[in-house]
């Protein structure tokens, strides 16, 4: 694992890219391959659970902003998704009052400004709290976006919508790409919306926001007193991740063509934070992994459905005992641009610097419970002392 | 005769703003909701207590109260009562009845709270794990603790044996106050006297806030570190028993696997509100959620409980970030 | 410990059987439980059964499908309705050596979302001539267009949204009376046998409740003089009942399922609210009765279903091959994939020759007399009133 990740980290990123092009390939050609063990079938449609699978990730890429880069622990991010979900419904289905029926492209950048927006008036009043009161406060929220869904009546409830807009186009043989029991187009979409949003946050996170974002996980107090404006830019990653989360929303709905208030409930969200912190927190490819596993236990061990969520609440304890840092780990670098950084100070090649860190944060003993690189849920008691 | 039905319509509102009915049920509600707080509370507690020492919150917790549950609903079953039938018994066989419900429930719950630390937790705390870690393996545990009960218990809820039924001693205001509830809040005042003088008296509790207060400087002390996160999770799992046999009392159909969700949920609020990391602020917290759920549903409508209940918590901490009562475990001795 | 509870539940339920049995052979008789002489149908002796003539044919590995909660949340209903579905394959299979035949049991988890991929990995599964499911109106409303797309034949146990036949599926059957059929029927006798001017209806937040509410509420008009909502998994009605007093009904309806009608039951007599309290088929359960611990009596349980007489075979051989007694739906369920079973033992080999023989298929089973409308909907839908007397749920009158 060692070797591995020191030899990627040490191509430049464009190298990078080249080699995740075939992976990407693979990916894509994943549904088509249907390779036995790894698939699902017979019992749950294997383009179907990937797709599942890729909704998750990107989920879990949107909520990796929040939690893996600005260190703020959400866990009501499911009200994101949720909000993506019924911008989604209450645009194009027939059921909905607003009597409209947009197409699917026309709903996805409404919808992610929708929950931009939501995530901006959530986060405004929220995010003077510290670590685990953030965490409930957005607890709360999630349960308050679900119960509006529940009560409010042109929410529709338990009733739902139905007809959802999908995405148009046909396969050279007339069947549409973008269908509920055929999910290979969908697939196919979540995996280039990935790389997109991908390529975007890695951007992103090179840039100053990025920046700004690693200096409040890691310090809030130092950050601030550096003249970073920690308040507007944990607003920021609140709203980049509740865009994602909205965008991941009407992808779901599009693909399931139906939105009702089922789906949307705690168990929901804390399923994308076991994704987060199963793949590694703040580290992108490791929290595409972790949502893979999230989603893909359930389904995979279908065919035994009474014992099913029993051994994905094993595998989720045995799994965090054994990779406690994330499968993936958390890149632990403290700057943004922490590849080139350590690769001068330590020369081309070094791996990203963990072991200095972990190494000191053993010194410092067992006593403490928490580690340096613990980044989410800064203790309330953390900042004042 | 299957014709097409016109499809619902919906006159009613979907909120309605009833003052004459909150006014009405002033009192009625509050002595509920008092009643119904006092197991939040104790469940609570059992969040506050590991939060003070761990900071970590223990999503599994509320299994450990349907743990609980089942111990008290078994017993009562090994003691020859019959689901759907109405025991004749003389008073003081029912009380010693439900003492011994209770202290099963008592030993099941603390020993599983004992037993989840080490599989769970102790591995992660041994790894120098982060913190979020402990939480996915309390939600792992948590659905593996439900589906093991689904599994061996089916998913109906179990039959219902009432030992206790409710009968009106006096009222308050006009308002009844019925055995059962005041058995409920006074049995539950006296645990969560007994908890807090535990911690804030007791030498093992002087470990327990010494361990909140600075782990490091505790353990340099002499205090026995895993020897006190035992003993917390114990005592949480103690009082997580005795909400349960409350529970059971209160609502005897509460027997099933997924019963703890939504009370374990709304006793974490609880805790928060109150602020986490502090008994008092937990029993606080309970009662104050318990009561001001009850007015919330007469004034805006029943299905607006939980909304209440969340917005409540919201505008709380809005207001004093770290809860009602702040301070965390370690700085709230008497 | 262990041993000894199962002993002791294995006792009780050996008690209400013998106690229902023996209802039921008066059944033709004498009327139990005083109900108006408008007669409970006899025990209806031409209702078809799994076993068929034992004659059927059909080709090794012919399948049908369940699609529904197994393990998910409110994983009983369908547990209740996968059992019996077992139960009728099982008894099948025993008496046709020459046509045995698979259950496929896909897990839903309930909700629309998880629906998808099970189901369409049992459209997929060519096996697969027919579906007993799905159980809830949502997860049906998300697949029924990918169901009848596949030409898979679909006849649900228990989803009673009116709407789900409105969609043009050619596909799906619906194996009760929806709430259209049950609502104003209940509502009919509300006012004109209970004479009730002031009526209560509470809801729970499912699609279920929602639409039945919706119904009963429209039939009764203003006589619907409060509204209620609760929700699904609440226990605790301290504040509902509140809202019930000062409303002050003399007649109350509740739209939902018996997990929360029984504590909701019990806390309303132990607040002194002996109001009459009316429930659907939802709530006709035993459960119902067991859990409301005695409370429970006097209440008045409406169900599209004809009475319970003709079910002592059935809930015998539920009882004794899942150690429960059957549950809301169980019948239904069990109704339901005989009817399948009956077709493929007759000679459909495909999809297309299965749903044929359903969408023609006229029969008497254990709960109704079976035969569809082209949309789906059954066409005669008996909906009759019972009532709890004595800790047992006994027959009072048909109602619509």
């Amino acid at each position: 694992m060692a070797g591995v990740s020191h030899w990627w980290n040490s191509k430049s990123r464009p190298a990078q890219w080249g080699y995740m092009v075939p992976v990407v390939i693979f990916l894509l050609a994943l549904p088509v391959l249907n390779p036995p063990i790894i698939t699902t079938e017979p019992y749950t449609d294997f383009p179907i659970a990937l797709f599942n699978a890729a909704v998750f990730a990107l989920i879990a890429i949107g909520l990796n902003v929040v939690i893996g880069q600005a260190g703020l622990l959400d866990l009501g991010y499911v009200g994101f998704f949720a909000i993506g979900a019924y911008t989604a419904a209450l645009l194009s289905s027939p059921d909905s009052e607003l009597g409209v029926r947009y197409p699917w492209l026309v709903i996805v950048p409404i919808a992610m400004v929708v929950t931009m927006i939501s995530g901006v008036i959530l986060g405004t009043p929220t995010l003077r709290l510290r670590g685990d009161y953030l965490a409930i406060v957005t607890l709360g929220f999630g349960e308050i976006v679900r119960l509006l869904a529940d009560n409010v009546d042109p929410l529709r409830g338990n009733r739902g919508f139905q007809n959802i807009a999908r995405p148009g186009g046909d396969f050279p043989d007339g069947t549409p790409i973008f269908s509920q029991t055929d999910a290979l187009g969908f697939y196919w979409l979540a995996v280039m919306i990935i790389v997109i949003v991908l390529l975007f946050m890695g951007n992103l996170e090179r840039s100053r926001v990025g920046r700004a974002w690693i200096a409040v996980r890691e310090d809030e107090d130092a950050a601030e007193l550096s003249g970073v404006p920690t308040y507007r830019f944990k607003i920021w990653a609140f709203a980049i991740g509740a865009a994602v989360g909205g965008l991941s929303g009407t992808l779901f709905a599009a693909q399931v063509g139906y939105v009702n208030n089922q789906r949307f409930d705690i168990t929901t969200s804390t399923l994308y934070l076991a994704a987060v912190v199963l793949g590694g927190q703040g580290n992108k490819v490791g929290v595409i992994l972790g949502a893979f596993l999230v989603s893909y236990i359930p389904d995979r061990f279908q065919f035994e459905p009474t014992y099913r969520f029993l051994i994905f609440g094993v595998a989720l304890i045995v799994l965090m005992i054994f990779r406690p840092q994330g499968l993936l780990g958390m890149r632990q670098h403290l700057l943004a641009n922490g590849r080139q950084a350590y690769q001068k100070l330590f020369g081309a090649g070094t791996a990203v610097a963990p072991s200095g860190l972990t190494a000191s944060s053993k010194a410092r003993g067992d006593l403490s419970e928490t580690v340096p690189d613990d980044h989410a849920g800064t203790s309330p008691r953390g900042g004042g002392e | 005769m299957a014709h097409a039905a016109p499809l619902v319509v919906h006159a009613e509102p979907w909120i309605n703003f009833d003052v004459g009915l909150l006014a009405d049920r002033f009192w009625a509600n509050t002595i509920n909701g008092l009643a119904y707080g006092s197991v939040y509370a104790l469940i609570a507690l059992g969040y506050t207590l590991v939060y003070g020492v761990l900071q970590l919150i223990n999503f599994a917790h509320s299994e450990i109260f349907v743990i609980g549950v089942f111990a008290t609903y078994l017993t009562f079953i090994s003691l020859g009562f019959e689901p759907g039938a109405i025991p004749n018994l003389p008073i003081a066989a029912i009380i010693l009845d439900l003492i011994l419900a209770g202290l099963v429930a008592m030993t099941v719950s603390g020993l599983a709270a004992v037993g989840l630390e080490r599989v769970a937790y102790r591995p992660l705390r041994r790894r120098n794990a982060p913190r979020l870690a402990f939480l996915i393996t309390a939600i792992g545990a948590s659905f593996a603790i439900q589906q093991v009960i689904r599994i061996w218990r089916g998913s109906n809820p179990e039959g219902t044996i009432r030992l206790l039924p409710p009968q009106p001693v006096f009222t308050i205001f006009g308002a009844p106050i019925t055995n059962l509830q005041i058995v409920i809040i006074l049995a539950s005042l006296a645990m969560f006297v007994v908890a807090d003088q535990f911690v804030n008296r007791s030498r093992l509790g002087r470990g327990i806030r010494a361990v909140a207060q600075d782990p490091a400087t505790a353990t340099l002390m002499g205090v026995n570190r895993e020897r006190v996160i035992m003993i917390t999770f114990a005592v949480g799992g103690i009082l997580a028993g005795v909400a349960a046999l409350f529970y059971l009392m209160t609502i005897p159909q509460g027997a099933v696997y997924n019963g703890g969700f939504l009370l374990g949920i709304k006793a974490f609020t609880a805790a928060v509100l109150g602020g986490i990391g502090n008994l008092r602020g937990a029993l606080l917290g309970g009662l104050i959620l318990g009561v001001v759920e009850n007015y919330g549903q007469s004034l805006f409508g029943g299905d607006w409980r939980d909304v209440v209940a969340f917005v409540l918590l919201v505008l709380i901490l809005m207001f004093r970030p770290t809860g009602i009562l702040g301070e965390s475990l370690a700085r709230s001795r008497a | 410990m262990i041993r000894r509870r199962i002993a002791a539940v294995g006792a009780l339920a050996a008690a209400v059987a013998l106690v229902l049995s023996g209802c039921a052979n008066q059944g033709g008789g004498e009327q139990q439980g005083g109900g108006p002489a408008a007669g409970a149908p006899s025990q209806p002796t031409d209702a078809a059964l799994p076993a068929g003539n034992g004659q059927g044919r059909c080709a090794p590995g012919t399948s049908i499908g369940y699609a529904g909660t197994i393990a998910g949340q409110n994983a009983a209903l369908g547990i209740a309705i996968v059992n019996a579905a077992q139960l009728a394959v099982d008894q099948h299979n025993a008496a046709n050596p020459n046509c045995q035949v698979t259950l496929v049991r896909a897990d839903t988890g309930g909700t629309p979302d998880t629906a998808v991929g099970p189901t369409t990995g049992l459209i997929n599964n060519p096996a697969v001539l027919g579906l007993v499911g799905l159980p809830f109106s949502g997860e049906s409303r998300a697949m029924g267009p990918a169901l009848n797309a596949a030409g898979l034949v679909n006849i649900t146990p228990s989803a009673t949204n009116p709407g789900l036949t409105q969609n043009g599926w050619t596909n799906f059957f619906r194996g009760l009376g929806n709430d259209a059929v049950q609502g104003p029927a209940v509502a009919g006798y509300i006012q004109n046998r209970l004479n009730a001017q002031n009526v209560c209806v509470i809801k729970d937040d499912s699609d279920y409740g929602i639409g039945l509410a919706g119904t009963v509420t429209q039939a009764l008009g203003p006589r619907a003089s409060c509204q209620i909502d609760v929700k699904t998994n609440q226990r605790e009605f301290s504040a509902i009942i509140g809202q019930v007093q000062q409303a002050n009904p003399q007649a109350i309806f509740y739209a939902g399922y018996y997990q929360e009608a029984a504590p909701l039951i019990q806390q309303l007599r132990d607040a002194g609210v002996q109001t009459t309290f009316i429930g659907p088929d939802g709530v006709k359960d035993e459960q119902y009765v067991v859990n409301a611990a005695g409370s429970a009596d006097g209440s008045l349980l409406s169900c599209p279903c004809v009475p319970q007489e003709g079910f002592t075979d059935f809930t015998n051989a539920y009882r004794q091959a899942f150690g429960v007694p059957p549950q809301t739906y169980s019948a239904e369920s069990y109704d339901v994939t005989t009817i399948l079973l009956r077709g493929i033992d007759q000679g459909a080999a495909d999809r297309a020759a299965l749903l044929n023989f359903v969408r023609s298929y006229q029969g008497q089973g254990l709960t109704k007399r079976f035969q569809w409308s082209p949309t789906g909907e059954l066409t005669s839908t008996p909906v009759w009133m019972y009532r709890v007397q004595g800790n047992q749920i006994v027959t009072d009158t048909q109602i619509g």
